[in-house]
């Protein structure tokens, strides 16, 4: 039973850098960032698509990397959180989630910045309305969203600011 | 000497740069060399013998690791207040997913088959279910009667009200558990070799109970277990007393295997496997004059307990203190009972019994201004309690609390009156029904009765090598800012910038037991003794001839680290001892319960709409007195995130229970609230101050879980006109309650009234 499955070769460019893994294509492309590439990141709270904190952008769109087996990302694009910040220069958008309130066990605020990102990439200057609505695949049991969605404004005004 | 002030400001949070750019090392992202990973094959029925396990010939057993009750060293038992619960099921099962067997492998991705080619056959046993079942006791499944704890409050004699009541009023409340669901599942890593003994990292509250659990089931002395608190996604008191349980068994599975071990829970395993808010009854009975003021009550208050004692105890009694809520009950006699059922036990979830019987005596407070023709205002006003008077278990209130002013702001700022005389008017024509209701309540801080004074907790102070402070404590951050507020304490009283302050990481062999972080207790009780520590340092420096009084920032930091080159070390620590008009009677049940309450007024605004019955909460006030606020982002964020959780326990988490297993332990089928489902949480504070917190600080974690509950529901009813008395309240429960009004209201008298 413990035989391993076919592996492949995958390729894809993960935060600016090209990366191959050697992997079962119907692995998670979320154990594959966790396990094959040490991005820790990303987290797994329910392994269904449900929760949001597995978030990573591929080619642009959000996805739940919970949902994607890596096969499908031969040849994408992926952001994580960790390729959000400039070396050890935050975004307007991770000082904003500081400065809110907008993290607090911080489980979730991975996936919560990067569909922030996917958020004000498509609309810069969203309303309460789309804020609300972009971010609710993403669940948060500690703010109340409350401080969450005041950093997306907030972020929304700096990142237009730059 | 002092440049600003920290206290009060909204410093950043410590660990908050590593939340935002990932970096944050929660237990699932940590490795060990040569780590293995651990499952559970736990119990599929809710009770019976075990008769006979069968390891299925699909799997290699060869390869995995096995542990059962067999292998513990020690007692087998998750110590905490009783040892009750094993730590894995030996020869019966009392709840389904009980833990059995334990399995390890390299290959994580193999336990799961693994887990299923176990067959356990069993003697099936009669269970029981619900807190009904367990009263009538057909079937005994704990002790001698079912039931794990009592408690009974008598004030004045309630038996003398009735004959001079103008109304008698009656009513029955319910409440459904609930799943903590913080977003990081249950996880540890366990360690063991024969000289070091147990190491343990993992996602917990408390430190120091893992800490005793592991001695116990291992039989080992304290200097051979080590317990690290690692970054911790979401708790609640969800990793309160579980985590005690979990670590046991990766240790035990270490210890046989000689590796480290990793479990971590998926979602299923973590919701139906693990503890829950105690759903409950509470049953009242009370006495009033025509003006509506209280003369007396009767309380019966009950939870079901699941099938173990684990915390249920310490959750009825503050369910139980705080039964009466914020009124003057001249006469009172309170009766509280903890049940044993076949379900997995339920345990710490914030609020601690406090949100079930507050829903209770709030929702039975609109029901006497109903029956006696006033309204929601008038009859809290004409019972709040006031200075000088006592609570249930007559303790004085001696703080300048003015419920009425608070009551009266919280109206203005919620529009009350305005709106519910518009929502009055407008809903005779339309099928989106608007309310408004309130509720008024307290919480305590800090543990129940004498248990500060059991725990005494101890907390220290360390001077660094370059001139900066670090914090002992095992207080755990687990979202709250307990790292954050513990330093700006420590920089504040030592005249610090707060970033010469650091918190050292909750780990038994660094740091002294500060108690659990549990009970609103961190901020107000561990960081008095924070406060104290920090004294004492000073003290230390200015006493050995480092400082001069009236020292300058520099100064201090070259006066710490010259001592520490010096010296070796600079320590000072300071023991929780109780205030002298702090007392509390153990054997009578009565005294001061808690060295000081919150206040609050929430005030909640909805729409029915009567073609889905689905609920909206359009606008929530939460208006609260706190002591002092020491950080206002994070107090706020403690506040909107409680109303976010209350509103799911009021109107959408709901467990399905089908023989004692949660049938819905998903995040598709149990709903918590989205981003897209929460109204603006409107947050005020006042602030009188606390001699007994740092700073006048009070606790306020678990304070905005009490009030969302019965706010809604209030809010409902006066949008329906009918009453709602249990809680989730989901459309279905609606829809019911409207089609079969008509018939209930032709064919009973109002319910409740003499």
């Amino acid at each position: 039973m413990t035989a391993p499955r076919a592996r492949s070769d995958i390729s894809f460019t993960v935060n600016g850098e090209a990366r191959t893994v050697s992997a079962q294509p119907m692995e998670r492309l979320l154990d594959v960032l966790r396990n094959h590439l040490g991005l820790t990141g990303a987290k797994e709270g329910c392994g269904e698509g449900e929760c949001g904190s597995c978030s990573v952008l591929m080619d642009g769109a959000l996805v739940n990397s919970c949902l994607v087996p890596v096969l499908q990302a031969q040849g994408a694009n992926l952001i994580t959180i960790e390729g959000v910040a400039q070396k050890d220069q935050l975004r307007p958008l991770q000082q904003a989630f500081l400065d809110c309130g907008g993290a607090q066990c911080g489980i979730c605020t991975p996936g919560f910045i990067m569909a922030t990102c996917h958020l004000l990439s498509k609309k810069p200057q969203p309303t309460l309305e789309e804020i609300r609505e972009g971010l609710s695949g993403n669940l948060c049991r500690c703010t109340g969203y409350a401080q969450i969605l005041e950093a997306v404004q907030e972020a929304a005004a700096r990142e237009s600011a730059r | 000497m002092k440049t600003e002030n920290i206290i009060g400001a909204s410093v950043p949070r410590k660990e908050g740069r590593d939340k935002v750019t990932g970096r944050s090392q929660y237990i699932d992202d940590m490795t060990l060399p040569g780590m293995i990973y651990g499952a559970t094959v736990r119990s599929t029925i809710p009770r019976g013998k075990i008769r006979n396990i069968t390891f299925g010939p699909e799997v290699e057993w060869k390869e995995f690791v096995v542990v059962s009750a067999k292998d513990i060293p020690g007692k087998n038992c998750v110590a905490l207040i009783s040892d009750d619960q094993p730590c894995l099921a030996d020869d019966v099962v009392n709840h389904p997913e009980e833990p059995i067997l334990l399995l390890a492998h390299p290959n994580r991705h193999v336990l799961r088959k693994a887990v299923e080619a176990v067959s356990i056959e069993y003697d099936p046993l009669p269970a029981l279910f619900t807190l009904e079942e367990s009263e009538q006791p057909k079937q005994i499944i704990w002790g001698t009667d079912n039931v794990f704890k009592h408690y009974l409050i008598e004030k004045g004699d309630v038996d003398t009200v009735w004959s001079n009541a103008d109304y008698i009023v009656e009513g029955e409340y319910t409440t459904g558990a609930q799943e903590q669901l913080y977003i990081e599942n249950n996880g540890v890593i366990a360690s063991f070799d024969p000289a070091n003994g147990i190491t343990l990292w993992g996602s917990l509250q408390c430190p120091y109970y893992v800490h005793k659990a592991l001695m116990k089931l291992f039989h080992l002395p304290e200097d051979k277990v080590r317990v690290v608190q690692t970054e911790t996604g979401g708790a609640f008191g969800g990793k309160e007393e579980y985590p005690s349980m979990i670590a046991g068994h990766a240790a035990l599975l270490a210890m046989k295997s000689g590796k480290p071990v990793k479990i971590i829970y998926d979602r299923m395993e973590d919701m139906t496997a693990t503890t829950k808010r105690h759903p409950s009854r509470t049953r009242h009975r009370t006495a009033v004059d025509r003006n509506g003021k209280i003369l007396g009550g009767e309380i019966d208050f009950a939870v079901d307990g699941g099938a173990y004692t684990t915390l249920s105890s310490v959750v009825l009694s503050r369910a139980t203190i705080h039964a009466g809520g914020p009124y003057y009950w001249p006469h009172v006699r309170i009766r509280a009972k903890a049940v044993a059922t076949n379900a997995p036990p339920h345990g710490a979830f914030r609020g601690f019994g406090a949100p079930q019987s507050l829903f209770a005596l709030e929702r039975h407070m609109d029901r006497i201004a109903a029956t006696v023709g006033i309204s929601p205002i008038e009859i809290r006003r004409r019972n709040f309690l006031k200075t000088g008077q006592a609570t249930t278990t007559d303790q004085i209130i001696h703080e300048p609390i003015d419920l009425d002013q608070l009551l009266e702001r919280g109206l203005t700022l919620a529009d009350y009156r305005e709106k519910k005389e518009r929502f009055r008017a407008e809903n005779e024509s339309v099928t989106h029904k608007k309310g408004i209701g309130i509720a008024t309540f307290l919480h305590g801080a800090g543990f129940t009765g004498s248990g500060e004074r059991y725990l005494a907790s101890i907390v220290g102070l360390e001077g660094l090598a370059d001139g900066r402070i670090r914090v002992l404590v095992s207080s755990t951050e687990f979202g709250q800012g307990t790292k954050t507020v513990l330093s700006q304490i420590a920089a504040e009283a030592l005249g610090l910038p707060y970033d010469d302050v650091e918190v050292a990481q909750a780990d038994t062999e660094r740091v002294p037991n500060s108690g659990p972080t549990v009970a609103s207790r961190t901020i107000m009780v561990v960081g008095k003794l924070v406060h104290s520590a920090a004294h004492g340092i000073q003290q230390t420096l200015v006493t050995a001839g480092y400082l001069r009084d009236g020292y300058t920032q520099e100064e201090f930091r070259e006066a710490c680290a010259k001592y520490v080159a010096e010296r070796g070390e600079l320590k000072s620590w300071a023991r929780y001892e109780a205030p002298p008009n702090i007392f509390w009677d153990d054997e009578k049940y009565r005294g001061e319960a808690y060295a000081a309450y919150a206040w609050a007024v929430y005030i909640a605004e909805v729409t029915v709409d009567l073609t889905t019955y689905g609920v909206t909460v359009d606008d929530f006030v939460a208006l609260q007195e706190v002591g002092r606020v020491l950080h206002p982002v994070l107090a706020r964020g403690q506040i909107t995130g409680g109303v976010a959780q209350g509103i799911g326990f009021a109107l959408y988490e709901k467990v399905i229970w089908q023989n004692g297993r949660m049938l819905n332990g998903q995040m598709t089928n149990y709903i918590m609230p989205t981003s897209a489902d929460l109204p603006p949480i409107r947050v005020y504070f006042e602030e009188l101050g606390n001699v007994h917190g740092a700073y006048g600080a009070k606790g306020i974690g678990e304070l905005p879980m009490d009030g969302p509950a019965p706010a809604i529901i209030n809010a409902v009813a006066d949008a329906l006109g009918t009453p709602f008395d249990s809680i989730p309240l989901l459309p279905e429960d609606i829809f019911e309650a409207m089609s079969s009004r008509s018939e209930r209201q032709t064919s009973r008298p109002p319910q409740g009234v003499r």
